[in-house]
């Protein structure tokens, strides 16, 4: 089973959480990306997600195993969605599940840091002065 | 050589499409990006890009083959 995934449908976070489970593991760490409705004093209204597909899904697995061998985790899992969403929606969802919960919280915020910086995905932000604009930051 | 490029985000806005197929004579992507930045005015330096072969990370003097996809990726904003 793939343990990053693109998804052009609402996540499911609390069946993604039962992903986890692990008979070895003390505790779970999830989080969720949620779509706000402003950016650098901008009003936002709604976005796009554009992706390269076969290197999304290849980087966003690369940096799940470095992260389970980096932090010895029992389960690593993430979703990212893809398309357009509105304020609210759940762009992102990152969980993993360890022994002991210093490796869970220091794991999740490594991996959703990488995913923002690798994984070739585009936000297009659409602002209520009716202009839009790519993300590169 | 004749490849097929991809375009993401700003770089398929400025081209205004988000696929072409292109004759050339470049052999790396260092020189194949000069070449379409020039031609559709492309701002990013390739400081600020990556470049992906046939869905795979490679470096900027890459040896291209006919046939090949490539995309250059500006800097990501997924998250």
């Amino acid at each position: 089973m793939k343990q990053f995934r693109l998804s052009d449908a609402a996540i499911d976070a609390d069946a993604e959480k039962r992903s986890l489970a692990h008979p070895a593991a003390g505790g779970c760490v999830t989080f969720e990306g949620w779509v706000r409705n402003h950016n650098e004093a901008r009003e936002v209204l709604r976005l796009d997600y554009q992706v390269y597909g076969p290197l999304a899904e290849s980087e966003g697995e690369a940096i799940l195993g470095e992260a389970r061998a980096k932090f010895g985790l029992r389960a690593a899992h993430c979703v990212h969605r893809v398309g357009a969403l509105a304020i609210g929606d759940m762009a992102v969802w990152v969980g993993v599940s360890a022994d002991h919960r210093g490796a869970a919280f220091d794991a999740c915020r490594w991996i959703i840091d990488e995913v923002k910086r690798r994984v070739p995905i585009w936000k297009n932000e659409h602002y209520a002065d009716g202009e839009s604009g790519w993300l590169h930051p | 050589m004749r490849y097929k490029l991809l375009y993401f985000a700003s770089l398929a806005d400025r081209a205004g499409r988000a696929e072409e197929l292109r004759d050339t004579s470049a052999r790396a992507p260092r020189d194949l990006y000069a070449e379409i930045a020039a031609e559709h005015g492309f701002a990013f330096s390739t400081d600020r890009l990556r470049v992906a072969v046939n869905g795979a990370l490679v470096g900027w003097d890459h040896a291209l083959t006919d046939g090949d996809e490539i995309v250059f990726l500006p800097p990501v904003s997924g998250g």
